[in-house]
């Protein structure tokens, strides 16, 4: 299977010419009669990733399901501004117990519906990045290992967000987080830490485990689809820019998603069993710089006192997630 | 004891706000406090922030809800916000905009304030011309000054300039010497037509 | 010297005076601008040595901490609410094992319903784990008491937690008159370990105690804290000594000498009801406060001697032991334990809920003329609550209280908090 079914139209903006492709190729956020599963008037600032990628996930997982979904949310942006005072945005049955339990309470869910006999109605757990692979780790190992039927979906923005950006395991190296200032020798935050969690997921053998960005929209709504027709343990990472956390202009979320995935900064792939069955090839190659330059996070490494060198750390890591997943279309790999 | 209450959004330095007011008291040698409304808001949601300053000791910890002045940051706020919940006939208020006070469609809801207290100063304009950036917390309070003569502009002014270092900082203290002398101005206007 | 400046960079300011050796770290509101500022000074070079993990829970946090601390270092971290409890089964271990830990604790509500904001239910849910806590009326205090807390926690070997109120005092910006590094170093000697994991003199610890031995463990435990009793007081006489300060102690009388009433309360609140209490002191009455510093080891004696001509008690309390009552309440009444006294018990400001002078003040007033209740909720909205009793009584799917107590709630006084 190749995760670039549909070749779309591209505009300046990256933006997709929906309408230019047949009814049934369509993204479930093109038709009108998509579910809203969460709907607007939630408070997110302008911009963010994690809403956007939360509304793609579960409108396609209401459509693969039939409308049939339960949610399980962690403590974190998306549980808070979903849920402000004294409205919710919610349209689906959704349940937020703590920060770092969501896999475990999905287990629950999941074993209730085995007991009532509802074998329709299914699971989908969601956590930031912070919830799943820090203190959620414990809890998302043991939820694997059992391979409960349970889709869980991380949105990573590479930080702690909702307590002010603070870094969690999932913050790249040079990154400025709260708790790691753009300060002394080694501003940002420590190259040679940090937990790649799609490998780790791998690793438990579980039926199905991609990555994808809100960027692409007909890639991450397929790798949806494609995890409910799974039974068992299923793991979603979806990269979502905080333009807070990041210093990135909200109007440049989508772009600078693609940028992440078109540097080899973060690739794009989905496996079953362990075994990677498709990547998401580059088409546009470009220097980790222009992913970098855009967020203030990084601002340390250009203007007055640049770090080329640190730069450079950052785009050979880069290289290696090219190397290891080949992220390379076959023809660009012959000419280069 | 003066208390104000200052109301923005997510964003506009509403907090900061607060802290460089009482920061310049304290440079007056008073007795300062400031704090924010403590939520968990988002950026454009509506935040509070409070300062008090008094020349004794400052133990109460309750929030401002009977406020000498109110800063109103974001003009779209009216209406929407119980903007001046507790805010004596004597009190103040000064609110970004660059419309006039008596434009703003509050009825007879001001009758009984003193008009010479009720201003507005186009601090986004101001902050845009500046700093170039729509940031009108420094500039209000500049205004807050002349409005209210609690605090000396040069407070003001020392305290912008050690809040925000170097270049920003200078950019700033001018938005907040604009802002001054554009209240100050209207002040004096609103005095000589009332003695007239 | 004396600074303009945030409560939690006082605190971190502070904190970095005491040379902490390990500083472990993960973030929640309202704790997180402590352990920011601390992060940045580690980053920056200007604390060293010092290791600043950043790990991936609390659980963690103490963990590391316990570590460190076996391992001979002082060690420091922050937390609050949801914090607390998640590394709870640590820090029972870290007090049971003797180690010397300072943590600072920003007090936060405890969920479901998940608020952010300020009460004492964080610190009430850890009273028996064998910490000493320690509340701050202000952020002089605050800063102050963890200077005190590395002191008594290292000549005891007893963690200590200074419990600070989150936002209110934590995210207030305000004078505080910043310690220096020479005092500090004085009043401070190095961490001398009473037991430690040294290659030299191997020994171990942690290991198991039956039934022969464990209820001599807790009774020791609680000796050491009684111990504290003792030097609680004297480190604060000692820092008052070279500082001027009233920082610190086990109680804080105020105005109780002919007292008729007086009020009982922890942390910044304190500084409300001394205005209150003035207030009705112009008026003619007859009432005074006393703060309790030391909530664990609880000053019996003191609390006793200071109430003791009182005819009435009333305890102000931010947290309560649901189904039962006041927590504070419970320990006051044991300390005086005579039946003249009309001890009452106020809950208020739970999850942030604003204490106004007003109500405090009608308190008073009720207080005054024998009216209060046992046991009463400032500022509560039974009609809120009665209606959403009617709703449970009429229908079975009546739906998640929480969310149908907020929406009554915002339909009676639309947007009131915005
Ligand atoms: C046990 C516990 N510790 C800390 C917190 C505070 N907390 C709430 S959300 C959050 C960060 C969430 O980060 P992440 O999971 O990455 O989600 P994001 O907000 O970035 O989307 C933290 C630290 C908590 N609620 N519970
Ligand atoms: S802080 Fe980031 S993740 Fe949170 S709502 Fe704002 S943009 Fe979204
Ligand atoms: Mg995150």
């Amino acid at each position: 299977m190749t995760s670039q079914r549909v070749h779309f139209y591209q505009v300046g903006s990256f933006a997709v010419g929906n309408r230019l492709l047949d009814e049934d190729e369509r993204t479930v956020q093109a038709h009108s009669d998509r579910t809203n599963s969460i709907d607007s008037g939630h408070r997110a600032c302008q911009g963010c990733g994690e809403a956007l990628g939360a509304r793609y996930a579960l409108d396609a997982a209401m459509r693969a399901t039939n409308g049939q979904i339960v949610a399980v949310n962690a403590t974190g942006c998306l549980e808070v501004f979903s849920t402000p005072y004294p409205e919710t945005s919610w349209r689906i049955p959704w349940l937020h117990s703590l920060f770092g339990n969501a896999p475990a309470v999905a287990t629950g869910v999941a074993a209730a519906l085995r007991a009532k006999g509802q074998k329709d109605v299914r699971v989908v757990a969601q956590a930031g990045d912070g919830g799943t692979v820090d203190i959620g780790f414990g809890c998302l190992s043991g939820m694997f290992e059992r391979n409960d039927d349970v889709l869980f979906i991380c949105y990573d923005n590479e930080g702690y967000m909702n307590t002010g950006v603070q870094r969690s395991a999932a913050t790249p190296p040079a990154a400025r987080t709260a708790t790691t200032e753009a300060v002394g020798p080694e501003p940002g935050n420590t190259f040679g830490q940090g937990k790649d969690l799609p490998r780790i997921a791998m690793a438990h053998n579980i039926p199905y485990v991609a990555t994808a960005t809100v960027a692409d929209l007909h890639d991450l709504e397929r790798k949806v689809e494609r995890a409910m027709e799974f039974r068992g343990a299923r793991y979603l990472h979806i990269l979502v820019p905080c333009p807070l956390g990041w210093g990135s202009a909200s109007a440049e979320t989508i772009l600078i998603a693609r940028l992440a995935q078109e540097s080899g900064m973060f690739p794009v792939f989905e496996a079953e069993h362990g075994v990677v069955t498709s990547v998401s090839h580059i088409r546009r190659p470009v220097p980790v710089e222009q992913y970098l330059s855009r967020q203030r996070r990084f601002a340390h490494l250009f203007g007055a006192n640049p770090r080329p060198d640190i730069v450079a750390h950052l785009q050979s890591m880069a290289e290696e997630n090219i190397a290891r997943y080949g992220l390379l279309q076959p023809e660009m790999e012959r000419s280069s | 004891m003066f208390q104000v209450r200052i109301h923005g959004r997510g964003g506009q330095g509403v907090v900061t706000a607060a802290e460089i007011l009482s920061v310049a008291a304290f440079d007056e040698g008073r007795h300062a406090q400031a704090f924010p409304s403590f939520g968990s808001e988002r950026t454009g949601a509506p935040v509070v922030s409070f300062c008090r300053f008094d020349d004794r000791v400052i133990r109460t910890r309750e929030p401002v809800m009977e406020p000498d002045a109110v800063i109103i940051q974001d003009v779209t706020l009216i209406h929407q916000v119980d903007l001046f919940s507790g805010l004596s006939p004597d009190g103040y208020v000064l609110i970004n905009t660059s419309n006039s006070f008596s434009d703003l469609g509050f009825g007879d809801f001001f009758d009984q304030y003193h008009t010479e207290r009720l201003m507005t100063c186009p601090a986004t304009d101001i902050a845009l011309e500046h700093l170039g950036r729509p940031l009108p917390n420094a500039a209000l309070l500049g205004g807050f000054a002349a409005l209210t003569g609690e605090i000396a502009w040069d407070s003001i002014d020392k305290a912008v300039r050690e809040h925000f270092a170097g270049p920003v900082g200078e950019r700033n203290a001018a938005a907040v010497r604009a802002a001054f002398d554009y209240v100050a101005s209207k002040v004096k206007e609103v005095a000589r037509a009332s003695t007239n | 010297m004396l600074r303009q400046i945030e409560g939690s960079k006082a605190i971190a300011e502070t904190v970095a005076l005491c040379r902490p050796e390990v500083v472990c770290a993960y973030p929640i509101s309202p704790q997180t601008h402590i352990i920011e500022a601390v992060g940045a000074m580690v980053k920056a070079g200007t604390l060293a040595p010092c290791e600043f993990i950043n790990v991936e829970s609390e659980f963690a946090a103490m963990s590391v901490a316990i570590g460190a601390s076996a391992t001979g270092a002082r060690a420091y971290t922050a937390t609050a609410s949801q914090g607390l409890l998640f590394m709870m089964e640590a820090v029972y271990n870290a007090a049971g094992l003797g180690l010397p830990i300072v943590m600072t604790l920003a007090n936060r509500a405890i969920g479901a319903p998940i608020n952010i904001w300020n009460d004492h239910s964080d610190a009430m849910a850890v009273r028996d784990s064998g910490w000493i806590q320690l509340f701050a009326e202000t952020n002089q205090e605050a800063s102050d008491l963890h200077v005190q807390a590395f002191r008594l926690a290292e000549e005891l070997s007893v963690p200590v937690m200074v419990c600070v109120d989150g936002f209110i005092l934590t995210h207030a910006v305000e004078g505080v008159d910043l310690l220096d590094q020479s005092f500090v170093d004085s009043f401070l000697p190095p961490y001398e370990p009473r037991q430690m994991l040294d290659t030299k003199a191997p020994v171990s610890i942690g290991a198991m105690v039956g039934p022969e031995a464990f209820e001599e463990v807790r009774y020791l435990a609680h000796l050491r804290q009684l111990d504290a009793l003792e030097r609680i007081p004297e480190i604060a006489r000692e820092f008052f000594e070279s500082t001027g300060r009233e920082s610190g102690g086990l109680v804080r009388p105020y105005r109780t000498e002919d007292a008729e009433t007086v009020v009982v309360a922890m942390g910044s609140v304190l500084g409300t009801i001394k205005d209150a209490v003035d207030a009705r002191r112009d008026l003619g009455e007859r009432v005074g406060v006393l703060g309790v510093t030391s909530f664990r080891p609880f000053p019996s004696d003191a609390v006793r001697d200071a109430l003791a001509h009182a005819r009435q008690v009333v305890v102000i309390e931010k947290a309560f032991s649901i189904g039962a009552g006041g927590v504070l309440s419970t320990d006051i009444a044991i300390a005086i334990h005579h039946e003249q006294t009309l001890l009452r018990t106020v809950v208020a400001g739970l999850g942030g809920r604003a204490i106004t002078q007003r109500s405090l003040e009608k308190v008073l007033d009720h207080a005054s003329r024998d009216e209060l209740a046992a046991l009463t909720f400032l500022d509560l909205d039974q009609g809120a609550v009665d209606r959403e009793r009617a709703r449970m009584h009429a229908t079975r799917r009546s739906g998640p209280s929480a969310e149908n107590l907020l929406r009554d709630r915002s339909a009676v006084s639309p947007r009131a908090h915005a």
